[in-house]
Order: structure tokens, then C-alpha cells, then sequence
């Protein structure tokens, strides 16, 4: 059983996002960067908790970035994962990122490929559904269960207003979100081990961008906060419904 | 370039957000001078000629009762095959749970530029640009798409249902169906609820309310409104709610027109998942909270007595 795990680089979730570059680049300064939160929590731990469960289990970590992501994927390994594979691309298209991915997948054989439900930065919520359709295989959507027995897997999902469960052969791809697991914490075994592991370079296969981005900007400000006095409640209810018109 | 609309539906009905997407499509077909269509998969407990009334001119519609059941993957290929023989073309999402399934696998088979989370009609001054939230809602990103076949998935809430006159011509849509790899064991819907997704108020709680026990008035006042029910991540973790009402980095993120917090202190992971919201009230006692910096209209005071104030308020309001 092999298992590929897709790892993002994103910035923290405090990060303030600021522009530069005529608003074109986000302003990496001051900047720290974590492991996307729906990668680390909940595919990670997820591909780790199935190889404690069958060890034979080989849990591959796969990234696609330049040479600046390592200290993540790093970081990543000292959470868990054999070995890591880093695709030597920067690119904030999802096709040209899940075109890579899907590539090495085919390659190496996977069994289960598993990805965070979006990143806290583009919050695109495609890579995992284009690698299933490069790769002609199923894909489930935001996970909130993952089992497996032998080779069937029965997954939970969010569908709109309630939850379905599925069940599918492998091999797979799978989105996963809050449920899935539980945050793990590295601990000194396994920061020290993260360093030896092997971390291979690939070059990407050539492809096109179908994306690009023109520009970022920021939601203007808010007008600040109309306080009503606590003892009036019904001067915010008639605020809302004669101001605000929002019932 | 003709523009298509996925059809979202579920028991019978188009889902809201669907519908947001029709109106959004017809829209953009005007602008683009040609006329927007429907693509529908499977059957609905209506007339799906009544969608004209949306704006749009045709539904294309593969009508086998088994396709009534989303499997992305047949979906996605059914799609395909007909915008790929469509000639340029922009085909339209939600950017619901359904569009998250379906519209990247139909862009990777058709090559199309995809953007997601979309919340305004596309720029087409100059090139094809749209504009889509990013770093969980706290920026915008304007996205350049220049493929043949541009699809873009809509933010639920981000684009208001326009309902007018008019009936579609209905249009056989010939799908070879391969078969689903994926089986559906069970599913179940929060029957009864609004879903928090479609919702336009979301009246949502928080810590500061102490326990499970106390969300009867969280209840009632959303009740009142028609408004769905959230709550906070700790409220979800300490399990005083189930982990589908929890709104968030985490959790779901909403853009409702109104936005209700109560006892809950705005931490950043938690404005993530609602700043899109487009009115925010923040109800609690410490003068201090953070939320409070991010909303329109506050209270500070005691949830416990401002909350019931609240209700009769809107009761009198209501005439009930």
C-alpha cells in the first residue's frame, strides 16, 4: 500500500496579507510560513495513523515548489512520512500543480492520494479533483471520515446541509477536512529523524498555465462598529431591519 | 461563445445556490451578447422549462433518473463530452460541495481555465478576468483565463437570485454514462434546517454561553428569523454542537447577509470562515473582544439578558 500525501506551503493563519509588487506578489515579509493547515492535520496525520495501523504502509510526501518549501516539507517529515518528493516548480495555477502531482502519482503507483479540502491561501479546492481526472480515478471531496479495510475505502464526505458515506475500491483520491484526524505535534524523535529522511528533487514535466493571476486587493474597510446600548436590544433589531434591511 | 449553468439539484429541487449561478450566467451571457443555457443531470419534481424564468434559454438535459445521484467522475465526463463539442464556451458552478466535486475534473478534461470562489462577474474589458476571494476572505485575487473553455465555480451568496418571466426550450442531452466506481451507502441531510451554506442570516454562538443548555435561546431567536444556527470551534470541540454547525478556518466558511455572534470572542481562525458576511453583529460583555473591530453593529453586554430582549423584540416585530 503506497500513499501519497500533497503538501502546501501557506502562510501562518495570523499572517497580515499585504500586496507588493503593484499588488501583484503577496508581500512575503515578516511572514511565517506553516504546512497548509487541511494538509498537515488531516491528510498527514491520516496516511500516518494507516501505516501505524498496517506498517507495511509506505507514506509518501509529495510538494510542489522551489527550494525555498523544504523547511516545511522538512517539517512535515518530522511529523511523520517516509520520504518526500519535491517537484522543482513554482506555480499558482492548480492545473499546471495537479499536472505534477498527477505525474509522479502515475509514476510511483499510488494506491491513495490524499489532499488537504483547499489551501488557506488561493482556497482553490481543484488540485485533488483534477489529479482523480488526470489520473482517471475517483475522487471524494471533503472528507470527514476516512476508513479503510483491505483495498475498500469508506469515506465519509460533507455534502450541502448534511454528510454522505461512500465506499470505493482503491485507488483514490480524497480531499480531507476537520474529522478526518487529530493535529499531531512533532515531537524531538521525530524532528531529529526528519533530517535524514530522503527528500528527492524532480524536475516538472513541461505543461501549460491555464490560470493567471492579474492582481490581489483588499476588501475596503470596514465603517466601524455602531454600539447599541445593552439596554436597548430593540434599537439594534429595529437598526437591522430599517438600516441594515437585512430581515 | 455560448455560456453554460451546471444545474445543482437535490430531491427534486435546484438548490439556492444553483439558482444564484443560473442568474449569474444570464448575466454574463448578456454581457457577452449570447445566451446562456442549462446543463441538467437527471430529473427534477418540476417543469425544468420553468427555469427560463432565471434567464436562461435552453436546459440540456440528460434525463436518466440514475444520474439524479452526484458521482463526480460520470458527471464530469458527461460534462465534458458536451462542452468539448460546444466550441469556446464559459460554464458556470457553484462553488457549492457539489461544484468542488465536479468543476476541477471537468476543467482538467477539458483544459479550461478554472476559477473558484468567484464573487462577481467576469471583467471582459480587456481579456476575461475574474475576481475571486483568497487567504480565507481577508483578499481578492483577479484571475486572467484564457482558454477556449473558462469555467467558474461562484461563491454561494455572492450573486442575488433574479427571477423574471420566461420558459426554456427543453434540449435531449445524449450522455454515454460510464459506470460509477464510487457507491453511495447512505446519506443524511439536516432535513428541516437551512442549510448553513445557502443561508442568508446565521445567528451563531460561542463560549461565553456557557454550555449546551443555554442554546435555546440561540435557537429561538434563529427560529424567529428564518436564520440557520453556527457556533465557534471550541463550542464544536467541547461537542455542545455538532461539528457541521462549526463556521471557521476549520470549519465552514459562510457569507450570509447577517451574521450573528453571540459570546464569541472573534479570534482571526474564526472572522476567516465568516468576514464575508455582509452585515456582522457581535453581542458580548467584554468590551474588549476582537470581533468587535470587524462588525457593523454591537452590544456590549450580557448575552443572557440581551439575548431575550432580542427575541421579543423581533417577536413584536413579527407580530407573533
Amino acid at each position: 500500500m503506497k500513499i501519497l500525501v500533497c503538501i502546501s506551503k501557506t502562510p501562518d493563519t495570523t499572517a497580515k496579507i499585504e500586496f507588493k509588487n503593484n499588488n501583484t506578489t503577496f508581500s512575503g515579509d515578516g511572514v511565517q510560513w506553516i504546512i497548509n493547515p487541511y494538509d498537515e492535520w488531516y491528510s498527514l496525520v491520516r496516511a500516518i495513523e494507516l501505516k501505524e495501523k498496517d506498517p507495511s504502509t509506505a507514506v509518501h510526501l509529495i510538494t510542489v515548489g522551489t527550494a525555498d518549501v523544504e523547511p516545511i516539507i522538512r517539517k512535515a517529515l518530522a511529523i511523520g512520512g517516509d520520504e518526500a518528493i519535491r517537484v522543482n516548480l513554482d506555480s499558482a495555477d492548480p492545473y499546471t500543480v495537479a499536472v505534477q502531482i498527477a505525474e509522479v502519482a502515475k509514476q510511483g503507483g499510488y494506491d491513495l492520494v490524499l489532499t488537504g479540502k483547499e489551501t488557506i491561501d488561493y482556497n482553490g479546492s481543484a488540485i485533488g479533483g483534477m489529479v482523480a481526472e488526470l489520473l482517471d480515478l475517483p475522487y471524494i471531496s471533503l472528507a470527514v471520515k476516512f476508513e479503510l479495510n483491505g483495498a475498500t475505502a469508506t469515506v465519509t464526505r460533507e455534502i450541502d446541509g448534511g454528510e454522505e458515506v461512500d465506499e470505493t475500491a482503491l485507488p483514490l483520491v480524497v480531499s480531507c477536512q476537520k474529522g478526518v484526524a487529530e493535529q499531531r505535534i512533532p515531537n524531538m524523535k521525530g524532528i531529529m529523524g526528519a533530517r535524514t529522511k530522503p527528500l528527492k528533487v524532480v524536475e516538472p514535466v513541461a505543461t501549460q498555465p491555464l490560470t493567471h493571476i492579474v492582481s490581489f486587493e483588499l476588501p475596503p474597510a470596514k465603517a466601524g462598529v455602531r454600539l447599541v446600548s445593552p439596554d436597548q436590544p430593540e434599537e439594534l433589531i429595529r437598526l437591522l431591519h430599517e438600516e441594515a434591511r437585512v430581515f | 461563445m455560448s455560456v453554460f449553468i451546471f444545474i445543482d439539484h437535490s430531491e427534486g429541487h435546484v438548490k439556492k445556490a444553483s439558482l444564484e449561478a443560473l442568474s449569474y450566467g444570464a448575466a454574463l451571457a448578456a454581457q457577452l451578447n449570447t445566451t446562456a443555457e442549462g446543463i441538467l443531470l437527471g430529473t427534477l419534481a418540476t417543469d425544468p422549462a420553468d427555469l427560463g424564468k432565471y434567464g436562461i434559454k435552453k436546459v440540456h438535459q440528460a434525463a436518466q433518473e440514475s444520474l439524479n445521484a452526484l458521482d463526480a467522475q460520470v458527471d464530469a465526463r458527461i460534462i465534458a463530452d458536451f462542452i468539448s463539442a460546444s466550441g469556446d464556451s464559459v460554464l458556470v458552478f457553484s462553488h457549492n460541495t457539489t461544484g468542488k466535486a465536479i468543476a476541477p475534473r471537468v476543467a482538467a478534461r477539458c483544459k479550461a481555465g478554472l476559477v473558484t470562489g468567484a464573487i462577481a462577474l467576469p471583467d471582459t474589458s480587456n481579456g476575461f478576468v475574474v475576481k475571486k476571494t483568497v487567504f480565507s476572505g481577508k483578499a481578492f485575487a483577479n484571475i486572467s483565463l484564457n482558454t477556449p473553455v473558462k469555467i467558474i465555480a461562484l461563491n454561494p451568496n455572492a450573486y442575488a437570485v433574479k427571477e423574471g418571466q420566461g420558459k426554456a426550450e427543453i434540449m435531449p442531452l445524449t450522455a454515454s454514462a460510464p459506470t460509477p466506481k464510487v457507491k453511495v451507502v447512505s446519506a443524511t441531510a439536516a432535513t428541516g434546517h437551512v442549510p448553513l451554506t445557502e443561508a442568508e442570516l446565521v445567528v451563531s454562538g460561542g463560549r461565553g454561553l456557557k454550555g449546551p443548555e443555554n442554546w435555546g435561546m440561540v435557537e429561538e431567536l434563529a427560529s424567529l428569523l428564518g436564520a440557520a444556527t453556527a457556533c465557534s470551534r471550541p463550542v464544536a470541540d467541547a461537542h455542545w454542537r455538532p461539528h457541521n454547525e462549526h463556521v471557521g478556518q476549520t470549519g465552514i466558511a459562510i457569507a450570509p447577509n447577517l451574521y450573528i455572534a453571540i459570546g464569541i470572542s472573534g479570534a482571526i481562525q474564526h472572522l476567516a470562515g465568516v468576514n464575508r458576511s455582509k452585515v456582522i453583529v457581535v453581542i458580548n460583555k467584554d468590551p474588549e473582544a476582537p470581533f468587535f473591530k470587524a462588525a457593523d453593529y454591537g452590544i456590549v453586554g450580557d448575552a443572557f439578558e440581551v439575548v431575550p430582549k432580542m427575541i421579543s423584540a423581533v417577536k413584536k416585530l413579527k407580530g407573533k
